[in-house]
């Protein structure tokens, strides 16, 4: 079994994540020598590290095309490096580099622009990798603590900010509460089975729950360790620290956390439930239902009172997080419906573009003393930068699920997953509410379209436009042709090109 | 007489249960964040006893290579919310939890 030395095919696997390394410590010390005028520079460096790191993963492509196989596992059995960990591999650097770009002028106006910032946006991407490509659960926890550590500073990287700080606390006290409740549940199931390998545990599992079915020590791990993934991706019960870790973060580092950070608690997710802990499907099922719609209802909700358009947002995106929780329950009582994680994976992917784009337009809102993120500075705001309204009103249809939006697509899928496996009540209740999500996108679209403009033209960086080309146009094309972006998810799933349908993947 | 001196796996377990429910009782009700953080540290000692317990019924290395890299991140995450912690007392002058208020629904 390969033995105790890494070989030549385990150091390709960690190229991508040992550039990025490489580049975040690069910036720490590039930052230390370049004077204040010039500190653009660390962003531009981080950028480089992510294109080096996508080139990375585009070798690891490669080579597994080379080989014509689906993945490969590596570093002693703890990486699990298939098509789903290089599609998020890729979702992560490019909400990252679109949230870096985000950044530049913002710190600048914020006079926090050090290269930290950079470094520890780099490290905790390091973390998502980890948790993607994990195939053993102390991979997976390391990686979850590198990425949530990172995110926790940057969180209160604002520190004269009042705001910033308290956000920062609460979000530390939280996840790290959260974080030892996971442990503490993969500690158990390390006892229970003896491996912290995912693909031993869950060949354990089965064994043992053939046993016994509500084997007690099974349920509490899987209840605690539960709750720490759903912490991670901001579900209701378990949601209390988004709004305000989103509300008081700078308003780049929410666009980063609300796509790329989540994006890697999904990984997590299906990592763990599907791979290591899928024996206990039948018990994990009734909970994300309940789970899902709690999360759907409360967040919708909540979200229609908000004044602030950080806060709103952060609703929204738990809003988002339900109904992507449907695409886990889809399937019969004995077969998950690789439908529904063919749906979770095209939300993912629409959702970071659509959700990056609406926090780009309101980072772009910040400038001199104006802070920008309440739902009066969206007035009139067609009159002061119209490309960037209309951006944003299209970014919010999208969210909404309104076709032809890119958005419209991801719920497309997850929905239809529903139907196929005869769910037809959450089906419907997800329709319900993402009709009900409309009054408060529409209501950002009011004030930004029929309120009287306050202040003069809005002045906009070209760091920022370009990253509101790139998020603009990928919303507006994944809608239109969405054939082209299907197929990347039937790639990673191992489905047939065009294919709707396909049997459970390999695994 | 022997048997009574003979502390198995069970007992590790139940006293890293004990452990656990003290440190999410200790978040959920203390007000103080220094408090509070003490509290996280026990539930992550908690799972390193497990850890160290179960590695020793199984015989592997795993549970207790895991455990390091606990206790590692415990540290990690101590340095960082010590440092958040100042950064906002420098700011506000409290630790008290029910005074971080400013962000609310």
């Amino acid at each position: 079994m390969g033995g105790l030395a890494y070989n030549w095919n385990d150091y390709v696997l960690a190229l991508p994540i040992t550039l990025l390394a490489l580049f975040s410590i690069g910036i720490l010390l590039i930052d230390l020598m370049i004077p204040p005028e010039t500190k653009w520079a660390n962003a531009v460096t981080a950028l480089i590290g992510v294109v080096f790191s996508a080139a990375g993963v585009y070798k690891i492509q490669l080579m597994l095309d080379q080989r014509h196989s689906a993945g490969t596992i590596g570093m002693m059995r703890t990486v699990i490096m298939d098509r789903f960990a290089l599609y998020f591999f890729y979702l992560f650097l490019a909400g990252t580099a679109v949230a870096i770009l985000m950044s530049i002028r913002y710190m600048k106006d914020e006079h926090e622009n050090h290269g930290e910032y950079y470094a520890l946006m780099l490290l905790s991407v390091i973390g998502m990798m980890c948790m993607a490509a994990g195939g053993d659960i102390v991979l997976i926890f390391i990686g979850l603590e590198l990425m949530a550590i990172s995110t926790y500073v940057l969180v209160g990287f604002l520190r004269r900010d009042r705001r910033s700080n308290e956000a920062a606390l609460k979000y530390l006290l939280l996840g790290a509460f959260s974080s030892g409740i996971f442990a503490y549940g993969l500690s158990l199931f390390y006892g229970l089975t003896g491996h912290t390998n995912l693909i031993d545990i869950n060949r354990e599992l089965t064994r043992i729950l053939a046993h016994e079915p509500h084997n007690p020590v099974a349920i509490i791990a899987l209840l605690t360790t539960i709750t720490g993934l759903l912490f991670k991706i901001a579900a209701i019960p378990f949601h209390q620290w988004a709004p305000d870790a989103y509300e008081g973060a700078p308003t780049s580092i929410t666009g980063f956390m609300s796509v790329a950070v989540k994006a890697a608690g999904w990984a997590m997710l299906l990592r763990i439930l599907l791979w290591g802990l899928y024996p206990m499907r039948t018990i994990w099922v009734p909970m994300l239902v309940f789970v899902s719609i709690a999360t759907m209802t409360g967040a919708n909700f909540a979200a229609l009172t908000q004044t602030n358009t950080k806060r709103l947002l952060a609703y929204s995106s738990i809003a988002h997080v339900g109904y992507m929780l449907l695409g886990m329950v889809a399937g019969s009582a004995t077969e998950f419906s690789i439908d529904g994680l063919k749906g979770i994976l095209v939300y993912l992917l629409v959702y970071t573009f659509m959700n990056l784009g609406a926090f780009g337009v309101i980072t772009s809102l910040r400038h001199r003393n104006v802070i920008g993120d309440e739902l009066d500075d969206l007035n009139g705001l067609y009159a002061r930068a119209p490309v960037e309204a209309v951006l944003m009103l299209i970014f919010l249809l999208s969210l909404a699920g309104i076709p032809p939006l890119a958005g419209f697509w991801g719920k497309y899928f997850i929905f239809f997953s529903l139907i196929e496996s005869g769910h037809y009540a959450l089906a419907a209740l997800g329709v319900l509410y993402s009709v009900f999500g409309l009054y408060y996108y529409l209501k950002m679209a009011n004030a930004m379209f029929m309120s009287q403009p306050e202040g003069g033209r809005l002045p906009v960086s070209w760091s920022m436009r370009i990253a509101l080309a790139v998020t603009g146009f990928a919303t507006v094309f994944i809608g239109i042709m969405p054939e082209k972006f299907i197929d990347i998810v039937n790639w990673t799933l191992g489905m047939p090109q065009g294919a709707t349908t396909a049997r459970l993947f390999v695994r | 007489m022997e048997s009574m001196l003979h502390i198995t796996t069970l007992h590790y377990l139940v006293l890293g249960a004990a452990l656990f429910l003290l440190g999410v009782i200790g978040v959920l009700t203390r007000r103080n964040v220094v408090i509070v953080l003490m509290s996280i540290e026990l539930i992550l000692n908690a799972v390193n006893l497990n850890l160290i317990a179960f590695s020793r019924m199984w015989g592997g290395l795993h549970g207790q290579v895991f455990a390091i890299f606990v206790i590692t991140d415990a540290a990690a995450e101590a340095a960082v919310g010590l440092g958040i912690l100042i950064a906002f007392f420098r700011n506000k002058e409290t630790v008290n939890i029910d005074e971080v208020n400013l962000l609310k629904w």
